[in-house]
C-alpha cells in the first residue's frame, strides 16, 4: 500500500507538477463514451494481460489496502499534493468500461485521457509509451474481464500552483519522449526483452534515475539512482558498479534478487519489496533472466566517486570504534564478525553496495526501522532484521552504521548523528 | 542410448551434490522459526514475553487466530501503527499465520505483576467491570470473553495478563476513539463505547495488577458461550 505510492511518487513524482488532468476527467469521458461492449476476446488473450499487468504493477497504485481491485482510490502524497489513483474496473461510470482499446492505448501510449486531457505524470506513461500495441490490446482486454466496481474517483488535492493544468505541458516537453521501444539490432533478443519491460512496463526508471526539483527526470541520468521523495529511500543507481550497478553480479545472483527479494550477494526492502511482491516474483525465469541480461550490460564501470563525509575525521575514528563495539555486541550474531553474513538471509554487509555507497540513507534506515524483505512464492518465509531505533541513540546508529561502512574494506564514509536523527522522521507508511 | 542418459543423469545427480556441498560449506541461517521472527525480538521479546517498554504488548501464549488478526490488520493497514505496518506489508497471509503460530505456542512465564498506582476504590471499580461488567452502561464483564482466568479463549479471543496498565488503556482508548477497529460486528469497539475514561483507567490498574494464574494457556475453543457476536472470532 502505502510503500507503492512512495515509489510511485518518487518517480515522477514529481509529476505532480504537473498537472491535472486527472480522475474527474477520466470520469466525465467515460459518460460520453461508446456503447459498444467489444467481442469477448480469448482466454489467451486475457492470461497475456493478466501477466503483463503484473509486470507493469498496476495493482500497486491502483488497488487501496481492504479495497477491490483494480478500484483505485490510493492516496498518494507528492510534494505538490494529494493525488488520489483512479477507478480503472470496467465499470461503465466510474471506470473505464466505455474504452475502446485505440484510446487505452492512446492514454498509455501519449498520457492524455480519451477527451485529450493530460494525465498527471504519477502515472508513469513516460515509461509506458514504450509498450507495443498488442501488449497495450491485451492488458486492456484482461482489465475489461476483472469485476466492475462502482466507485467514483476521488479528485485530487494539490496545492497552488500545482492544481493548474496546464503545467503538465511543460512538464511533459520537458521530460517527455513519446515512442514504442525499438529493439536495438546489435542486442541480443534476450537483451531486447529485458529493456523493453525494465525501461517499458516494469517503470524501473521512475526510482532509479533522479528525480529534479521540477518533479522529472532527466534520460542522460537515465538508471543513475536518486533519493525517492516524501518516501526517504534512496533508489541506487543501476548503472555504477559503486551502487547497485549489477556488473560484477552473476546473472544468478541479479535472477535471484528480482524473483526472490533476496540473494547471494544483498536483499530487497522498503520500496523495492513492493515491486517485488506484488509485480516481479510473476514473471516468468524467462522474463527475469531478459532483466538480468539488461540491468547487467547497464553497468558502466565508473570509477567510484571519492568518499566525502561531513564527519572530521578524528571523530570519524572514534565513531568507528564506538560501531565496532557496538556491531560485535548487536550485529555480528547474524552478519559475522567479518561482515560476510549468512547468505541469501542474513545479508553480507562486507562489499555491498548499499551498505558503502555515496548515500548512507538506506543503511542508517535499515538500523533505525528494520525490516523484512519481502515474501514471494519463492522465498515465502523471509528472515527480518529487527529495528533499532528504540535501543540505539542517534550517537550509536551513527557509530554502526559509519563503522560497516568502512570495515572489511568497504569504501563508504563516516556518516554524523545528524544524519542518523533526521531520518529517525522518516515515514514508514 | 538409455545408458548414455544413465551416464548424463549420473552426471548431473553428480554436480549437483557437488553444488550441495559447496552450498552447505557457507554458513547458513538457522532454518527455524525464532530465527525469522528477530525482528520482533526488541520490542516484543524473543518468545514474545514483552520487554521493558510498556507499549509494546506481550504477544506470547495469545491465541494463533488472535495473533493472525492483529498481523493481517496490521498488513492491510486496517490497524495503524506505521513501525509494523512497515514490516509486514510484503507477507503473505500464510506466513503471518505461521508467525502467529510461533508465538501463540510460546510459554515464557509472565512478569510480575505490576504494583497499582490508583486508589483501592479504583481498583476495586476495576475489578468490579472486569469480574461483573456494568449492566446499567451495558458493559459485559471482561471475563465473559476473555475467560474467568482473563487467558483468553481459542482461536481468537486473547489474554489480558502480562499487560502493563499503559498499554492496556491505550488499546481501551483507541477502541472508543474508533482508531482501532476490527471487522463488524466490532464487539470492542461496542463495548469500549460505554466505557468512561474512569472506567478504562480502574479496568486497566486492575488487569495489570493480577498474578499469573497457574496456567497461562486459553481456554478451548467452546468453553463458553459469548454474550455477543464478534467479527475477529469465527462464527
Amino acid at each position: 500500500m502505502t510503500c507503492c505510492m512512495a515509489r510511485l511518487f518518487g518517480w515522477k513524482s514529481v509529476l505532480s507538477i504537473a498537472a491535472l488532468a486527472g480522475a474527474s476527467m477520466l470520469v466525465g469521458f467515460a459518460a460520453r463514451g461508446e456503447d459498444v461492449k467489444p467481442a469477448q476476446p480469448d482466454s489467451s488473450l486475457i492470461a497475456k494481460g493478466e501477466y503483463l499487468a503484473r509486470a507493469g504493477d498496476c495493482i500497486a497504485c491502483h488497488t487501496s489496502p481492504e479495497g477491490k481491485l483494480f478500484a483505485g482510490g490510493l492516496p498518494m502524497p507528492t510534494p505538490f499534493g494529494t493525488l488520489y489513483t483512479s477507478n480503472i474496473t470496467p465499470d461503465r461510470e466510474t471506470g473505464i468500461g466505455t474504452w475502446t482499446a485505440d484510446q487505452f492505448y492512446a492514454m498509455l501510449h501519449t498520457g492524455r485521457f480519451p477527451d485529450g486531457g493530460l494525465l498527471y505524470p504519477a502515472m508513469p506513461f513516460g515509461s509506458y509509451t514504450k509498450v507495443t500495441r498488442p501488449d497495450s490490446d491485451a492488458i486492456f482486454a484482461y482489465l475489461q474481464t476483472i469485476p466492475p466496481v462502482r466507485q467514483a474517483n476521488r479528485p485530487h488535492d494539490l496545492k497552488f500552483p500545482f492544481n493548474n493544468r496546464s503545467l503538465i505541458l511543460g512538464w511533459r516537453t520537458l521530460f517527455f519522449k513519446e515512442g514504442e521501444y525499438e529493439p536495438d539490432p546489435n542486442q541480443s533478443t534476450e537483451w531486447n526483452r529485458g529493456a523493453y519491460l525494465v525501461e517499458g512496463l516494469g517503470h524501473c526508471g521512475m526510482c532509479h534515475t533522479a528525480i529534479n526539483a521540477l518533479g522529472g527526470s532527466s534520460e542522460s541520468e537515465a538508471f543513475q539512482g536518486g533519493l525517492i521523495p516524501m518516501q526517504n529511500w534512496y533508489a541506487p543507481s543501476l548503472t555504477s558498479d559503486k551502487e547497485a550497478g549489477l556488473g560484477d553480479w552473476s546473472l544468478k545472483d541479479i535472477a535471484d534478487l528480482l524473483k526472490t527479494g533476496v540473494s547471494a550477494r544483498g536483499a530487497v526492502y522498503g520500496p523495492m519489496a513492493e515491486v517485488i511482491y506484488n509485480s516481479l516474483q510473476y514473471l516468468t525465469d524467462a522474463d527475469i533472466q531478459a532483466m538480468a541480461v539488461y540491468l547487467k550490460s547497464l553497468a558502466q564501470g565508473t570509477p567510484p566517486a571519492p568518499a566525502t563525509s561531513n564527519v572530521p575525521s578524528a571523530e570519524g575514528s572514534l565513531l568507528v570504534a564506538l560501531g565496532k563495539t557496538i556491531y560485535d555486541d548487536q550485529c555480528a550474531v547474524c552478519h559475522g564478525a567479518e561482515g560476510l553474513g549468512k547468505p541469501p538471509n542474513f545479508p553480507p554487509l562486507a562489499g555491498n553496495q548499499s551498505i558503502e555507497m555515496g548515500s548512507a540513507v538506506n543503511p542508517i534506515r535499515m538500523v533505525l526501522n528494520g525490516g523484512y524483505p519481502p515474501g514471494p512464492a519463492g522465498n515465502p518465509m523471509p528472515y527480518g532484521m529487527p529495528p533499532f531505533a528504540q535501543s540505539l541513540s542517534d550517537d550509536e546508529v551513527a557509530a554502526v552504521v559509519t563503522y560497516i561502512r568502512t570495515a572489511w574494506g568497504n569504501r563508504g564514509a563516516p556518516v554524523s548523528a545528524r544524519d542518523a536523527n533526521t531520518l529517525r522522521s522518516a515515514p514508514l507508511d | 542410448m538409455e545408458r548414455r542418459w544413465l551416464y548424463v543423469a549420473l552426471v548431473s545427480l553428480g554436480c549437483f551434490e557437488l553444488r550441495l556441498g559447496h552450498a552447505e560449506a557457507a554458513e547458513q541461517a538457522p532454518d527455524t522459526m525464532e530465527a525469522r521472527v528477530m525482528a520482533c525480538a526488541p520490542c516484543h521479546g524473543a518468545k514474545g514475553e514483552g520487554t521493558n517498554n510498556a507499549y509494546f504488548p506481550r504477544l506470547a501464549g495469545k491465541p494463533a487466530g488472535y495473533l493472525a488478526n492483529q498481523l493481517l490488520a496490521f498488513h492491510t493497514g486496517r490497524r495503524h501503527y506505521p513501525p509494523m505496518n512497515y514490516l509486514l506489508e510484503y507477507l503473505s497471509e500464510d506466513y503471518l499465520k505461521k508467525i502467529a503460530g510461533y508465538f501463540a505456542a510460546q510459554r515464557p512465564p509472565l512478569p510480575p505483576p505490576m504494583t497499582p498506582v490508583v486508589s483501592n476504590e479504583v481498583l476495586s471499580r476495576g475489578e468490579s467491570i472486569v469480574t461483573h461488567g456494568d449492566a446499567a452502561a451495558g458493559v459485559p464483564a471482561c471475563s465473559s470473553c476473555h475467560g474467568p482466568h482473563l487467558t483468553g479463549m481459542e482461536p481468537a479471543i486473547p489474554g489480558l495478563l502480562g499487560l502493563r496498565a499503559s498499554y492496556i488503556s491505550a488499546q481501551l482508548g483507541a477502541w472508543r476513539y474508533g482508531t482501532r477497529t476490527a471487522t463488524a460486528p466490532d464487539c470492542m469497539q461496542i463495548v469500549a463505547g460505554h466505557l468512561t475514561e474512569e472506567d478504562v483507567t480502574a479496568i486497566a490498574a486492575f488487569l495489570a495488577s493480577r498474578p499469573a494464574p497457574p496456567d497461562l494457556s486459553p481456554a478451548p475453543e467452546g468453553s463458553f458461550i459469548l454474550p455477543f457476536a464478534c467479527g475477529s472470532e469465527p462464527q
